[in-house]
């Protein structure tokens, strides 16, 4: 213990154990896979990572303030579906390459509505948002298949695909915007008042209500705040497919909510932040990308994620077992 | 005028709220459609629902111990898968119990993380949702397996057979209904996973053997998994390998709308099969009314989110939250 | 500047309702600048929704309030730490994982542009508090790491962000030690030097009577009087609270004691007791009195299974038993009402019968089934030996009043027929009514032949109702009194670690 008190790395990974888990596969993989350890490839795994890790940025702040959002993976879906369609709607036929703006900004602003629905239903009726996100989860799914009619949409204009190989220098462009935004939560969370008060909220409703926050639209705004990210992240994962099918997304809120948990949010709230969420998303990204390398079956990495998840759980409780006084319960 | 009904006649209408909505429902479908009421259309309802409703029996006996379980869908395509593809290799005597066996261990193992272990129920069935669909692709190498003699069997009997006139599925849906329904109301072990999830430290405190109860509850959801998978493979004769992905939100949809607390300690399962039944007749309604099958989910969110709004509402005498 | 003869505050003909229920019923309640005012009143009787409308969480539907000799409306709590009115909430209503000065700023804190936090000035003005209060930590320590009385302390630093005129203390001392509560009447002498109002609501009759300088009774709602601290005793307040005396008298009966029931023989448990030894005959109450956390809930703890004892033996009617779950100790007859009755002694939202009968359904059986005959003839039967109050079995345990819930907790022991009865601290946030009730029920039990153990950090309460005393501090017995040789010098100096023969 006196070692790991000593040296700030260490203490830092105390804390952070996910980083440290991150750190090991990633050395194993490099040592292991020979593909892996490649500016190409590391490239590639920010890029996938991207697609749960903007919603993961939203599911952190949505968490720490006690609550869940299990409808991301249809509110992508549906965003995807709109930022494809709406390039070919008539009314933009003549905008060219314009006609992609409108398209990304309407599916940016379903996704804003379909987080401010649940944050405005949890708000007002008081029901728990496990429930009301869940009833959104098949309600949201219900609207894409209704949207889309159960039909795959192609993007005809070849810019919109294009936009996933395009580079900053010499970074991917999706890894650049996945990069702003785990900054931008970050800095939300941790410097602004909105910020601060997600934790206040999470950690002790009662005291927040009473010292005059308004939980309710706070809420909100981080329900409609995780919206975008999830739009956001439909709309980049169409532009890498150059289509939206209607099963998008299925699951993510799942894979989203491991991430999450692994990177040390509570799911009582209170507790969590961006760096711990981007170990958490970082571990899934390395884990399926070293395994796809050293072509391990894809069955295995579900395998191996559950029993990590639960690992992880473990270890926790072991680690702060004190909760009961020691009392046998 | 809804308000002070809530505050007047609150718990007791509450308490029936699925049951006027079920009624109410079950009217206005029956106007619209000639076929609705029909003995024909209504067992055909019976028989499809009683898939998700033997899960969603023992989902609401997990989650009356104060936990959740959403590990039952992935569960499912592990059973389905086995069973059917041990049906040609060793006969479906054998395939049976091996299959049901297998399954318990995979209840034990969800019992021992959570019940004994007492680690968050969420995280641990969320770990097991994606472990056991790892298992099942792994067992099934990625493939889609059947039942090469599909009329030669007698396992076809629990999918496909009747009894009396009564679809086989209906009859071990109502069946287990009952059994568990009377162990939840009348026998000790009921209590005792009532007091668990209403309070488990007082429970600990009052003698009860808490880790066993929530163990418990994990093996019934197990059984009834594998009781729901029996009936699935024999119907289809053949299984997905992910079959069941996305059943277990279904299934919590079903046990939230019968009123059950997701926060434990309350919950009755017939009101888990009138549930059940509201959102497999609120799909068919909209089906013969010539809607897609997929408006049902639109429904479903309005539905759930009305009931259990309704009950916290009457719950705290006031229609909205009185968070600012 | 505030004269002496204009009240800080003053409420005048306060009128709440809530539906079916008139909560507060034309109170009149006034505090002067300087002066501590107690507010008494039995539970229910509309303390906590009297200071909910002075913190402006209600709003009174009738009646005024009037600061400083101005009449104010306040819609929320801002709104009324606005106008110096603070309230410091009877649980702690901090944010764990959030910094002291973030806590003490909750809902406030200084802003930059775009929203940002200004982590400087809040540092500062935190600190700056801190100093004022004496306290020895800074702001930017986490509230989780710091003990329960300065969490306490940042609770009371947040009175101090505003000029505040009158601060409300609900309860303030239920969770410190006597140590830390000495630091908090320092700091009230010190707010009510400044010209500060103090509104002290407490069940403690030597709280109040230390502090106070006035003391105002509610009862059901209603305004009953004032009293001025110095020219009242314990008797009059306790007649304005609950209408009548109370009956101090101890049942003069000479007890009957039988054969040694239980004995513990150098029990120790690692960092929380050690060296325990004692002993109960039948027909004995033995008093256990001590600190919060001098290790007596513990011992009564692995009495009961749910610790694990490092080293000592246990007998229980002579006979040497090792007790490892509380199945284990429900089989020898050792019971334990435990401390905390909501979280430890009941399910609340099962009915009154359920509760009652919780720890031996199993057992009561017709066939596979709960015998529901059986279990009402228990509920009905120690519903009447107990005299609770509860309209029917069917009514959940919840909406009891709290002597009533606890009723229900000692009947759900007695109905195991129990050989030894362990009672931690049973008259915790009880009014003193039902409490009066439950000291005699005590001693009714021990005239019946059970053995009892109560526990209590109250020191009338040991000396009403215990035979013999042990006086605990640290996790050892300094101390065993019998109740004819105990003083109360003698037991105070027992707990705060002075032996006897220093004392003598």
């Amino acid at each position: 213990m006196q070692l790991f008190s000593e040296n700030p790395l260490l203490r830092w990974l105390m804390r952070n154990p996910i980083w440290g888990f991150v750190l090991i596969i990633f050395i194993f993989f490099s040592l292991s896979a020979d593909n892996f350890f490649n500016e190409r490839n590391l490239m590639n795994i920010v890029v996938q990572t991207s697609t749960i890790g903007l919603i993961a940025l939203g599911m952190t702040l949505v968490m720490i303030n006690g609550n869940i959002d299990l409808s991301v993976g249809a509110t992508l879906a549906l965003a995807a579906a709109f930022a494809v369609d709406v390039q070919s709607w008539a009314a933009f036929a003549t905008w060219g390459n314009w006609q992609i703006l409108p398209a990304v900004c309407i599916a940016l602003l379903v996704g804003i509505l379909m987080g401010a629905i649940n944050g405005f239903i949890v708000w007002k009726t008081g029901v728990d948002a496990f429930i009301v996100t869940l009833g959104a989860m098949l309600g949201i799914r219900g609207l894409v298949f209704v949207y889309t009619g159960e039909q795959s949409f192609y993007a005809m204009n070849f810019a919109y695909s294009d936009f996933s190989f395009m580079t900053i220098g010499p970074f991917p462009v999706l890894a650049v915007i996945f990069v702003i935004a785990v900054l931008a939560v970050h800095w939300l969370l941790s410097r602004t008042v909105h910020g601060r008060n997600t934790y206040a909220v999470g950690g002790n409703r009662e005291a927040a209500v009473n010292a005059g926050i308004r939980v309710g639209p706070h809420m909100m705004v981080n329900f409609m705040l995780i919206g975008f990210l999830a739009a956001l992240s439909g709309v980049l994962l169409s532009t890498q497919m150059g289509a939206a099918t209607p099963n998008l997304g299925r699951d993510y809120e799942l894979w989203v909510i491991t991430a999450v948990v692994l990177g040390g949010t509570k799911l009582t709230g209170g507790k969590g932040d961006i760096i711990g969420t981007l170990g958490g998303v970082l571990a899934i990204g390395i884990l399926r990308n070293g395994m796809n390398l050293m072509q391990v079956p894809a069955f295995y990495v579900y395998v191996i994620l559950g029993s990590i998840l639960i690992a992880v759980l473990f270890l926790d409780k072991r680690f702060n077992r004190a909760e009961n006084g020691g009392l046998r319960l | 005028m809804l308000l002070t009904r809530l505050k007047a006649g609150g718990p007791a209408i509450a308490k029936q709220g699925i049951l006027v909505a079920f009624i109410v429902f079950m009217i206005a479908f029956s106007l619209m459609s000639d076929r609705f009421l029909s003995a024909d259309n209504i067992m055909s309802v019976f028989r499809q629902s009683a898939i998700i409703g033997v899960m969603a029996i023992g989902v609401t006996i997990v989650v009356i111990g104060g936990n959740l379980d959403l590990s039952v869908g992935s569960m499912l395509s592990f059973a389905t898968v086995l069973v059917v593809d041990l049906h040609d290799k060793i006969g479906p005597e054998l395939a049976i119990p091996v299959m049901v066996m297998a399954t318990l261990c995979l209840g034990a193992i969800n019992g021992f993380l959570i019940g004994i272990l007492r680690l968050n129920s969420l995280i641990v069935t969320l770990g097991m949702l994606s472990a056991i669909q790892g298992l099942v692709l792994i067992y099934s190498g990625g493939q889609n397996v059947d039942i090469v003699d599909q009329s030669g069997t007698w396992f076809a009997i629990f999918g496909r057979g009747a009894m009396f006139g009564i679809a086989t599925p209906i009859i071990i849906f109502g069946t287990l209904a009952l059994i568990f329904h009377i162990i939840m109301t009348t026998m000790p072990f009921g209590r005792r996973v009532h007091a668990v999830g209403g309070n488990p430290t007082a429970s600990v405190f009052s003698g009860i053997p808490r880790s066993h109860v929530v163990f418990m509850t994990y093996l019934i959801s197990a059984l009834c998994v594998a009781i729901a998978a029996i009936i699935l493979g024999s119907r289809v004769m053949g299984s997905q390998n992910n079959v069941g992905q996305g059943y277990e939100l279904q299934v919590l949809a079903a046990v939230i709308l019968g009123g059950t607390s997701l926060l434990g300690g309350s919950g009755s399962i017939l009101r888990t099969v009138l549930g059940v039944l509201m959102l497999a007749f609120i799909q068919n309604g909209l089906i013969l009314m010539g809607q897609p099958y997929y408006t049902q989910r639109l429904v479903t969110w309005a539905v759930i989110i009305v009931a259990v709004w309704l009950d916290v509402a009457a719950k705290r005498g006031r229609l909205f939250s009185p968070i600012a | 500047m505030n004269t002496a003869h204009e009240p800080a505050l003053r409420l005048q003909g306060i009128v709440k309702t809530f539906p079916g229920v008139r909560a507060l019923d034309g109170v009149d309640f006034d505090v002067m600048p300087g002066e501590v005012h107690a507010l008494l009143g039995e539970n229910g009787a509309g303390k906590s929704t009297l200071m909910k409308v002075l913190a402006g969480m209600y709003q009174p539907d009738e009646g005024q309030i009037i600061i400083s000799g101005q009449a104010v409306r306040m819609s929320n709590p801002i709104e009324a730490k606005a106008q110096g009115v603070v309230l410091i909430h009877q649980e702690l209503s901090l944010v764990p994982e959030m910094s002291a000065a973030e806590n003490i700023y909750l809902g406030e804190l200084p802003r930059k542009s775009l929203g940002r936090v200004d982590w400087k000035t809040l540092e500062e003005r935190s600190n700056a508090i801190l100093k004022r209060l004496k306290c020895s930590f800074r702001a930017e320590v986490t509230v989780a790491h710091l003990s329960i009385a300065n969490q306490q302390m940042v609770e009371i630093a947040r009175a101090l962000t505003v000029d505040a005129r009158v601060v409300v203390f609900d309860e303030p001392t239920a969770s410190l030690t006597d140590a830390e509560k000495v630091v908090l009447f320092d700091i009230i002498n010190d707010l009510k030097a400044q010209g500060v109002g103090i509104v002290y609501i407490s069940h403690r009759m030597d709280e109040i009577f230390t502090l106070s300088d006035r003391i105002t009774v509610l009862r059901d709602g209603a305004y009953r009087g004032t009293l001025t601290t110095a020219k009242t005793d314990e008797d009059e307040v306790t007649r304005l609270m609950i209408g009548r005396s109370l009956d101090l008298s101890r049942n003069e009966a000479p007890p009957k004691f039988g054969d040694t029931m239980l004995e513990v023989r150098n029990l120790a448990c690692d960092g929380l007791f050690e060296d325990v030894s004692f002993s109960v005959r039948t027909g004995e109450i033995v008093g256990f009195y001590g600190l919060v956390g001098a290790g007596r809930t513990e011992i009564a703890e692995t009495l009961f299974g749910l610790r694990t004892p490092t080293a000592g033996e246990i007998y229980v009617a002579g006979e040497q038993v090792t007790i490892t779950s509380p199945r284990d100790a429900i089989a020898l007859g050792v019971s334990l009402v435990p401390e905390n009755r909501k979280e430890q002694g009941l399910v609340l939202q099962m009915n009154c019968r359920d509760n009652m009968t919780l720890p031996q359904v199993q057992d009561l059986t017709a066939g596979p089934f709960v015998a529901k005959g059986a279990e009402l003839a228990i509920f009905d039967q120690y519903r009447d030996k107990l005299a609770i109050k509860t309209p029917s079995w069917r009514q959940s345990a919840a909406v009891l009043s709290g002597g009533n819930q606890q009723k229900i907790v000692i009947g759900k022991w007695l109905s195991m027929q129990p050989r030894v009865l362990i009672v931690d601290e049973p008259t915790r946030g009880i009014d003193v009514g039902s409490k009066s009730e439950i000291h005699q029920l005590l001693r009714e039990l021990a005239a019946q032949g059970y053995a009892v153990i109560v526990i209590s950090s109250e020191m009338p309460e040991v000396l009403r109702v215990s035979d013999r005393i042990v006086a605990m501090y640290h996790g050892r017995i300094m101390r065993e009194f019998t109740i004819d040789d105990v003083t109360e010098d003698s037991l105070v100096q027992a707990i705060s670690g002075i032996g006897p023969e220093v004392a003598a």
